[in-house]
């Protein structure tokens, strides 16, 4: 089993590493022994889980291994190194929702925290569970989407029998298990996760080995989130089915698409911001010590280009995701596909010139202030596309009103809220009010949470018979949309008023006069964290008896309802021939979208 | 037959795409510390910085990517001989490289420019970051090496010591960012 051999061959890593650290004459417990000891346990972790049984054996002249398959191992092989997409996929699934009930626990803690001015927790321990929240949300946005939904969706929206690197893909996801063993390790540290996900310097540079592992499982994570993006572009580009243009992509895939290039791009930036703080740790680099010639804001920059990009990495396979979604349950073709396509490219093309936004308050001269802000300002016209798409989608429309469809008509509501409260955090003048207040959280959980989560939940239900072959309780999944619609937005709208009536993000503590409003928001709080109960119970119980699902349930048009549910081994009995576009719902004289048939691909396809 | 060769075709295709893409993502790493040793030092250069060493350096790694070079066209044409003997002069200049840098550029940026100044930390972190990808470099082409003389390519199917050529000139690439940036500016 490949997680107690990679524990193995880990913690024999570590002590190499440690034994080297110590030979040098090092503490064990110094920045330096630690580093060590966490490079020889990532890579005898890898080694163990199944790099050198499937991979490396190979570069010796040696024999590789079988890698685990339905007909091998059965359901042992989603604890193995598998290299099917559809596992992987199962696999970050299981671990991200794993990890957001766990961080959604944490918001309790937090809410629990702000029932009173004054709460229970002493304030490091708050900024622990507050950096924790913060930062498994991140990797939960990031890789629940794009490496659970896309990677088991991707290859059979397009018609392939697998990604074009299924080693990487593997390696990409064991890359997260080591990152989820140094956050908790860290966290329960004296001294904590001080400094929220942002790590800046130097704060981030002067607490003890608790923040070392932190930035150390930032900057694994981000490993994995680049070697996934080049493997879905690679994918996307090279792998598509007989008549699968570009012009007839499903909209998910060009969301999926543009969110791999941002991360294969802008992932090594904030990769070499954490870099340089370790560095700054081990090696006593002056990185962001200015008065020894480092930069006080460099920190800042290298950080926010990245981790601007990063939330539309987030949101843009919602979009398409989103767009998707009510495509199919409206039944009619996607108002304005090109349009959408361009609007998604057009994102990925202004994200990188936008990062001081950020930045507003750090004392940067007012012309770069000006500059970024216009340039900010421009990315409403790209979203603006994207929701006339969804609008003239549901314009007229005889919607059939699923779960899935619920939540992502939830999506462009929230999302609506969401981009227009974000344009007083782009101007200058009105940012410099709002920054560090609860207006940016407010914010930032209207688009990420109410987008992109709702999406990913829309995701999960509409895929849910996909996946599993089993249908869900649509009463229930209902209840649970209407649970967290409504309290999603009866805590965030208030948090946006609180921070307007001065309250600081990131502090334990408050005025006193805005007790009222915070116990309303915690009492909702803990009605949306019971909603996923609901939401928990549901899969589980539709995992365990629910009906059969057909093939094709909801009789929709895209490539993966044409395989069974779940899909075999290679995806598709015979090689799809698209034929049409994915969306012409209701338009005469349009065939399928693709056949899957003998000999239907027979004819050989342009490349 | 033809089909397994079209496989074969289409499969490189697929490897060296996700290597060029490697090589952008890659690249930013370096861009970011390029940009970060102009953020906080301007153009700013000790006087002690050793000139002729930078001078070896640099032609110590052009020379390599041209045996790199030959060593690639020799195994296209199913030149084994060649090909092994040029890809040993890449991996020996290589390693030179590596000598020079940790053995003499180092111990001498020590004196005039330790990590905890501003210079140094631009000297150290982008020669060290160069240094652990010659480093792999020279890894990935023993691997080749040690594959071709078990005559483990041919002419049609050569990925692995292509692919490791081609990071070998990425690498040296790098470097010729680097030079100027650290050498000859200011």
């Amino acid at each position: 089993m490949s997680v107690i051999k990679g524990l193995i061959f880990g913690l024999v890593g570590f002590a190499i590493g440690e034994g080297l650290a110590f030979l040098v004459g090092q503490d064990p417990f110094s920045d330096t022994a630690i580093t060590l000891g966490y490079i020889f346990f990532l890579i005898g972790w890898l080694l163990g889980a199944g790099v050198w049984d499937h991979w490396a054996r190979g570069w010796f002249g040696l024999k590789d291994k079988p890698t685990p398959t339905l007909a091998s191992n059965g359901w042992m092989r989603y604890l193995m190194f598998s290299t099917d997409h559809k596992v992987i996929g199962v696999q970050y699934l299981v671990t991200f929702v794993a990890l957001f009930l766990l961080a959604g626990l944490l918001a309790m803690v937090i809410r629990i925290q702000l029932l009173n001015p004054n709460g229970p927790l002493d304030p490091q321990t708050y900024n622990t569970v507050m950096s924790f929240h913060g930062i498994v949300m991140i990797a939960v946005a990031v890789a629940t989407m794009i490496g659970g939904l896309g990677n088991y969706f991707v290859p059979l929206l397009i018609g392939a029998e697998d990604v074009a690197f299924p080693r990487i893909n593997a390696l990409s996801y064991w890359f997260v298990p080591p990152v989820a063993i140094l956050l908790v390790i860290g966290s329960l540290l004296p001294g904590g996760f001080q400094s929220g996900w942002r790590v800046y310097a130097p704060w981030a540079e002067r607490v003890g080995p608790s923040m070392l592992l932190f930035l150390m499982a930032f900057l694994t994570f981000g490993v994995s989130s680049i070697l996934g993006g080049l493997n879905f572009l690679v994918t996307i580009i090279r792998l598509r089915a007989p008549g699968m243009t570009w012009g007839r992509l499903p909209i998910f895939v060009w969301g999926i698409f543009s969110a791999a290039l941002l991360s294969l791009i802008f992932t090594q930036f904030v990769a070499t911001a954490l870099l340089m703080e370790i560095l700054d740790r081990v090696v006593g680099m002056a990185f962001f010590a200015p008065d020894q010639g480092g930069g006080a804001v460099l920190y800042q920059h290298i950080f926010w280009v990245y981790s601007h990009p990063a939330v539309y990495v987030m949101i843009l396979p919602g979009f398409g995701l989103m767009l998707e979604i009510i495509t199919h349950f409206a039944r009619k073709p996607l108002f304005g596909y090109k349009w959408a396509v361009g609007a998604l490219l057009g994102i990925v093309g202004l994200s990188d010139i936008v990062w001081v936004h950020h930045m507003f308050t750090s004392g940067l001269p007012d012309f770069i202030n000006a500059a970024f802000m216009t340039a900010t300002e421009l990315i409403s016209i790209p979203t603006g596309l994207i929701f006339l798409c969804a609008l003239g989608t549901i314009w007229q429309a005889r919607m059939r009103l699923t779960t899935p469809m619920l939540f992502a008509l939830g999506f462009v509501f929230n999302f609506a809220i969401g981009g227009l409260t974000g344009i007083f955090n782009a101007d200058v003048p009105t940012d410099l009010h709002l920054h560090n207040t609860y207006w940016v959280v407010g914010h930032f959980h209207y688009t990420i949470m109410g987008g992109e989560i709702f999406a990913l939940l829309a995701g999960m239900y509409y895929w849910f018979p996909k996946i599993t072959g089993r249908m869900y309780n649509e009463a229930l999944g209902k209840l649970h949309f209407w649970i967290t619609f409504i309290t999603f937005n009866l805590i965030f709208a208030p948090m946006m008023l609180t921070g307007l009536f001065g309250m600081n993000r990131h502090v334990a503590e408050y005025p006193p006069e805005l007790g009222g409003i915070n116990q309303f928001i915690s009492l909702f709080s803990f009605v949306l964290g019971a909603g996923f109960l609901v939401f928990v119970y549901n899969m589980v119980t539709a995992l365990v008896r629910g009906p059969k699902a057909v093939a094709n349930p909801w009789q929709l048009r895209t490539l993966e309802w044409h395989t069974s549910s779940p899909p075999p081994e290679h995806n598709f009995h015979h090689l799809p021939q698209v034929l049409a576009h994915p969306y012409d719902y209701g338009v005469e004289g349009v065939p399928a979208h693709a056949v899957v048939a003998a000999g239907a691909a027979a004819a050989p396809a342009s490349e | 037959m033809t089909t397994a060769i079209a496989e074969l075709k289409y499969q490189i295709y697929n490897r060296r795409l996700g290597l060029w893409l490697f090589m952008l993502s890659d690249s930013m790493v370096f861009l970011a510390l390029l940009a970060a040793r102009y953020y906080m030092q301007g153009t700013h250069r000790p006087p002690e910085v050793n000139q002729p060493l930078g001078l070896v350096l640099t032609s110590i790694l052009l020379a390599s990517s041209f045996f790199a070079n030959r060593a690639d066209a020799s195994i296209a044409h199913g030149d084994r001989a060649a090909f092994l003997r040029h890809i040993g002069i890449t991996i020996v200049l290589g390693v030179a490289f590596l000598i020079l840098v940790v053995a003499v550029e180092w111990p001498e940026a020590l004196h005039f420019a330790p990590p905890s100044t501003g210079y140094g930390t631009a000297l150290f972190s982008l020669t060290g970051l160069h240094a652990t990808h010659v480093l792999s470099g020279v890894i990935v082409l023993l691997f080749a090496l040690l594959k071709g003389k078990r005559g483990g390519y041919t002419a049609e199917d050569h990925f692995g010591a292509e692919g490791s050529i081609i990071y070998w000139h990425f690498v040296d690439l790098v470097w010729v960012f680097i030079y100027p940036t650290l050498y000859l500016v200011g």
